[in-house]
This record gives C-alpha cells, sequence and structure tokens, in this order.
C-alpha cells in the first residue's frame, strides 16, 4: 500500500512482515526509529510471535541475535557506526557460523572525532566480515530490500547487512509502497534452518577449526559469497513477479547507454547524481549512472558489463581509508583491469557533508575538462586544511593539534543554514 | 519542484510541520518529501526541517538552500540564524510573529520581497486560543496554504488529524484554519495596498 512514511517506520513494517521470531538491537542514532518501531509492533502484538529483547550494548544485541539463530529463530537487528564497531567480533562470528541475521546497518561516520552524520564508513569498516551488503537508494528500495535480504539469508545461510544512508533516509518522509503481509507470505517462505542447536539432539557449532581446515572453511564462505551473486537477480526477478514492482538486484544504470563519462556510487546520493546527469545532458554530455545495490560480495562482471564504453569513470565514494584511498574504487579498478578507462575517485558527503546537485556537477564538469585528479574530496575547504598543516608543521609540538583546533575554525559552508554552531 | 524550508525552536513541531505538509501533498496526489535537518536537536535549540513538493517523483536528497518558501516559527531566531539565506524576491516568507517586519527589524529585508508575498501571521496567538499551548506548527501550516495555495486547507485538515488524533487533532485543524483565514486577509490588504500603490505611482 502506498504511504507517505518516515523511513525508518517503512523498514520497520517491513521486517515485521517478514515475521522475524527474535529482535534484538540496542539503539543509536539513526538507526533508533526503527527498533523503537518494531518494539512498539511487539508490544502490541501486531508483530507476534517475536520476543524483542532488551540488551546493554551492540556486542550483546548480535550475540543473542547469533544464539536466537543458531536455535532456527529467524533474527533480525538493526545497528551503525560505533555500534557495529562494538559488534564487530560477532559480526565476524556470525558470518563464520553461517547465521542467516539480518540487519540494517543506518550509515553513520565513524569517530572520532564523534560525528552522528551519514556517510558510509561503518559499512566500509565490514566489508571484509563476510556479510552480504546491499546499499538502498531510496526508501522503497531500504524497505523492498529488507524482504529480499531474508529470503537470501535462509537459502545461502549468510547474514545479510541492509545499508541504508542515516537521516537522509531514515529520517526521510517519503512515499512508499509498503510490502503487504500475503505479498512477503507469499516471497518469503518460513525460515527452514539447515543446522540449529536442539537440546534433545546436541551439537556443537562453531568449534575450533586448525590449520587443516580453516582455509577450506573459508574458501566455502567464499564460494557461497559468489553463489549470492547468481542467486540475488533470480530473487530480484520474483520479487517482481510477487510485489508488481521492480526489486534492486546487483547494479542499476541510468543513461549509461552512449556515456562516454559513468559516475558509480552507493546508496542514496544516486537520486542527486541522477538529477546532476540530466542537467548535463541538458548541455549535451553524455554522461550516465551506476549504482552498485550489491557491494559485498562485489559483482565484479555485472559492473564490467554496466561499464563497458565509459572512457571515464568517477566513484563517488562516502567513505575513505586515510593512508590509502576509496574502497569502492579499488574494487571498480579490479572490475576495469583490462579495460582503457580513466578511474577518478572523488570522495564526497563525509561525516554528513551535504552532496549537492552542484557539486556533482562541478565534478562532471572537471572531468569534462580533464581537470579531475585521482583522488579529490567534494567541497573540501582547502584553506583549513593547510592552514592547519603549516600551524603543526611549525608550532610547539606541546601544543593540541589536529581535530580540537580544527573545531574552533569557522564551520564549512555547508552546515550554514540553520546549524548550531 | 515547490520547496519549503522551516526555522524554529526545538520542540516547536518544526520536523512534524514538514511531515504534515507532506502527508497534505501526498493526500492530493503529488509527491512530497520531508526531512528534518540533522543534528543533535534539543528544545529550544534552532532546528530546521524541508519538505519538496513536485509532481514527479523526487530523487535528490540534499537539504534545501534556495527554498521557494520559508516559515519562521519562530521570531526570536531572527537576528540569531541566517534564516533568510538563498531567498529570491519572489519567495514566499511567512513569519510567526504579532509583530510588523518593521517592528522587528528587518524593514530594509522585507523591501526586497513582493509585498504579497511576505506577510506575518501570530501564529503562537491562534495556537493558544484553540489548542491551549504554544505550538504555532498546524497554524502557520494554515497560514502557508492560505500565502503560497501549494496546498489545499482540505488536505492540510486530514493530514493533521492523521498526526494529531482526536482531539488535538481537532483543536489543531482549527489553529490552521484560522491562519488561512487571517492570511487570506491579510495577502489580499497587501495586495490591494500593492494596487494602489502602483495606482498611485501613475
Amino acid at each position: 500500500m502506498l504511504e507517505q512514511i518516515e523511513g525508518s517506520q517503512a523498514v520497520a513494517r517491513a521486517v515485521a512482515c517478514c515475521r522475524p521470531e527474535v529482535v534484538c538491537a540496542y539503539p543509536i542514532s539513526p538507526q533508533t526509529h526503527i527498533i523503537e518501531a518494531i518494539g512498539v509492533l511487539v508490544r502490541t502484538g501486531e508483530l507476534a510471535p517475536c520476543e524483542f529483547i532488551n540488551v546493554e550494548s551492540e556486542f550483546a544485541a548480535l550475540s543473542v541475535s547469533i544464539g536466537a539463530s543458531a536455535t532456527g529463530a529467524r533474527a533480525y537487528t538493526a545497528t551503525a557506526s560505533q555500534g557495529l564497531l562494538y559488534m564487530m567480533e560477532a559480526v565476524h562470528n556470525a558470518s563464520g557460523l553461517e547465521l542467516p541475521i539480518v540487519m540494517t546497518l543506518a550509515n553513520r561516520a565513524i569517530g572520532a572525532p564523534i560525528n552522528i552524520w551519514n556517510d558510509h564508513s561503518d559499512a566500509m569498516a565490514a566489508s571484509d566480515a563476510g556479510w552480504i551488503q546491499l546499499f538502498a537508494e531510496t526508501n522503497q528500495e531500504a524497505a523492498d530490500l529488507h524482504v529480499l535480504a531474508f529470503r537470501l539469508a535462509e537459502e545461502l545461510s549468510l547474514p545479510v547487512m541492509v545499508c541504508m544512508d542515516g537521516f537522509i533516509l531514515t529520517h526521510a518522509v517519503e512515499q512508499v509502497d509498503l510490502p503487504e503481509q500475503a505479498q512477503v507470505d507469499a516471497y518469503l517462505p518460513p525460515y527452514s534452518p539447515r543446522q540449529f542447536l536442539d537440546p534433545a539432539d546436541p551439537v556443537s557449532i562453531g568449534a575450533m577449526v586448525g590449520p587443516e581446515a580453516f582455509a577450506e572453511v573459508k574458501v566455502l564462505a567464499h564460494l557461497r559469497q559468489l553463489d549470492a551473486l547468481e542467486r540475488i537477480p533470480e530473487l530480484a526477478a520474483g520479487f517482481e513477479v510477487v510485489f508488481g514492482r521492480p526489486s534492486a538486484g546487483l547494479v542499476s544504470s541510468y543513461r549509461t547507454d552512449d556515456a562516454g563519462t559513468v559516475v558509480v556510487a552507493l546508496g542514496s546520493v544516486l537520486g542527486t547524481i541522477k538529477d546532476a546527469v540530466d542537467e548535463r545532458r541538458l548541455a549535451g554530455e553524455r554522461v550516465g549512472v551506476v549504482g552498485i545495490t550489491t557491494f559485498r560480495p562485489f559483482p565484479v562482471e555485472a559492473v564490467r558489463r554496466a561499464l563497458v564504453g565509459a572512457r571515464r569513470v568517477v566513484v563517488v565514494e562516502k567513505a575513505f581509508r586515510p593512508g590509502g584511498g576509496g574502497l569502492l574504487s579499488g574494487d571498480i579498478s579490479l572490475a576495469l583491469r583490462d579495460a582503457e578507462v580513466t578511474l577518478h575517485t572523488v570522495v564526497a558527503g563525509l561525516g554528513g557533508r551535504p552532496v549537492t546537485r552542484r557539486g556533482i556537477e562541478s565534478v562532471l564538469g572537471a572531468a569534462e575538462r580533464d581537470e579531475l585528479g585521482g583522488l579529490s574530496f567534494l567541497d573540501l575547504d582547502n584553506d583549513v586544511v593547510e592552514a592547519e598543516r603549516a600551524r603543526v608543521l611549525s608550532s610547539d609540538p606541546v601544543e593540541p593539534s589536529g581535530a580540537a583546533t580544527v573545531r574552533r575554525r569557522p564551520p564549512p559552508v555547508a552546515t550554514r543554514v540553520g546549524e548550531s554552531p | 519542484m515547490f520547496q519549503v524550508r522551516i526555522h524554529g525552536r526545538g520542540g516547536q513541531g518544526v520536523v512534524a510541520a514538514a511531515e504534515i505538509l507532506s502527508m497534505a501533498s501526498f493526500d492530493e496526489g503529488r509527491h512530497a518529501q520531508a526531512f528534518p535537518s540533522f543534528g543533535s536537536e534539543r528544545m529550544g535549540a534552532p532546528v530546521v526541517s524541508y519538505c519538496r513538493i513536485d509532481d514527479r517523483p523526487i530523487r535528490t536528497h540534499e537539504p534545501i538552500a534556495e527554498p521557494d518558501a520559508l516559515i519562521v516559527q519562530d521570531a526570536t531566531l531572527v537576528h540569531q540564524v541566517d534564516l533568510f539565506s538563498g531567498l529570491t524576491g519572489e519567495a514566499y516568507v511567512l513569519v510567526n510573529t504579532s509583530k510588523s517586519f518593521e517592528e522587528l527589524g528587518l524593514a530594509d529585508f522585507a523591501a526586497g520581497f513582493r509585498p504579497d508575498r511576505l506577510l506575518t501571521c501570530p501564529a503562537t496567538a491562534l495556537a493558544l486560543e484553540h489548542v491551549g499551548r504554544p505550538l504555532p506548527n498546524a497554524a502557520l501550516l494554515g497560514g502557508f496554504a492560505a500565502l503560497t495555495g501549494r496546498v489545499s486547507l482540505d488536505a492540510l485538515v486530514r493530514a493533521i488529524g492523521e498526526r494529531f488524533a482526536g482531539a488535538v487533532g481537532t483543536a489543531n485543524a482549527a489553529a490552521a484554519g484560522a491562519a488561512y483565514a487571517y492570511v487570506k486577509d491579510e495577502a489580499r490588504m497587501e495586495r490591494d495596498r500593492g494596487v494602489s500603490a502602483r495606482a498611485g505611482a501613475d
């Protein structure tokens, strides 16, 4: 049913339609509205049977989810940012134990300096944890991907993280065609675990594996991830049959057919990039967009096909590794290793800095003029960076440096509108 | 696309106002997107919310830097926050106050706008009268509907009822209706003033 609804509420309703039996989460912005809403659905009995378990930390939240899933219950949790880091040991355990937990990650920056706003640092920090990672472009996709995620997770016995941009999507009120219970029931069969703990028939799950078999376990995990690349397009097609609307799958393309320059990105920024592409098209530039929905496993072949014909690829990333570069760019360059393509990384939107259509247009303009470097930062205040570098190099080493000093400077342009300092 | 920015303080229903406007626009068959400024909001701190309304799906998710309409829920912000950033002379501006723009110290600012699009509305007084609490958001939305014609009062009343159940919804709808009537009257007077001023110049 089409409703004007907050993204978090839409996700809560979609998750509830998936009939999770155990929901265990610890509140953290910007995920809080999702689990609050699910908590209400459990309390009112609209989501039943389901146990909502309050715990003292994210580590406990995922550990309880692991325990629940290991007993054969459909388990769901949600977190963000430092919450994900705090549960990280368990994140690896969930995938290593092949438990099909579904988690919403309301993407948020990682501190220090502490920052509650959106970027993709948290998802990137877990990109090697053995979870499938799906990125939603819109709240419609965020709601729908959760339904697909449970089906995918349980078919492959792998946990799935559905990433949605914190605040930008979680707190946006937009129209969403909500999955209906009958549709979800038709699409998502009851969970039938491959293995589960049963006191009547005791087994151990997750026993120690030594050098004689550890590599084989890891390769099996890798192959199951690759199986997901086969299954996701099939599950997306099946979703469309049941729900009457397309589902996101591996990658999506927009106006790429004749495009010499293609922008690649993850998540909600794709909408703004599409608007920018339309503007540049009006000016006669042949530009397009490729959105990556399935980030883990990385769909190398699908990305390669989507970027065939492009002479220039601009990867817009909401995260970056200090001392390294863009994580997504690394994956893209792997997909393009035999192609004659110029690859640019543009880091944008760190810590919630707005990514604007004009900003993206300026990137495309610079690319067109051959002025875009290998690694650049959108809307960066270079004066602040250079002044701080100069100050640190010239100052007494006992003086405070870094974030503590930069914070006292005037905030960058983007936060001026209505933000308290 | 029509873009609205709402300024106020934490606790005044600034975020709810944008949501209600988006729900009313959705109710009228349009696409709408409401979202808050993202931050550590708390009671009394400056808060911003946004609403986009369009006949086509809305893809962008950037903050609204150049609004077509501005609603100011708390006039004490006018000299504290850069409220009017990005406005053109064609923009609609609705300020919650029982003072005039001159009394707010905004006479020079007001001169740059169309007089029929720049209005004040005593929304807090109307809210106290109808709701019994100084929450001006619903009343201002009624004023916004009258000022811009971008959403109907009927749709707003339905959205307010959806958001606030029972007597609270009815009272807020009444406040919206009262502000609608007030602004309709103000706008007519401003237009009449504009016409007579031009007539005088001829």
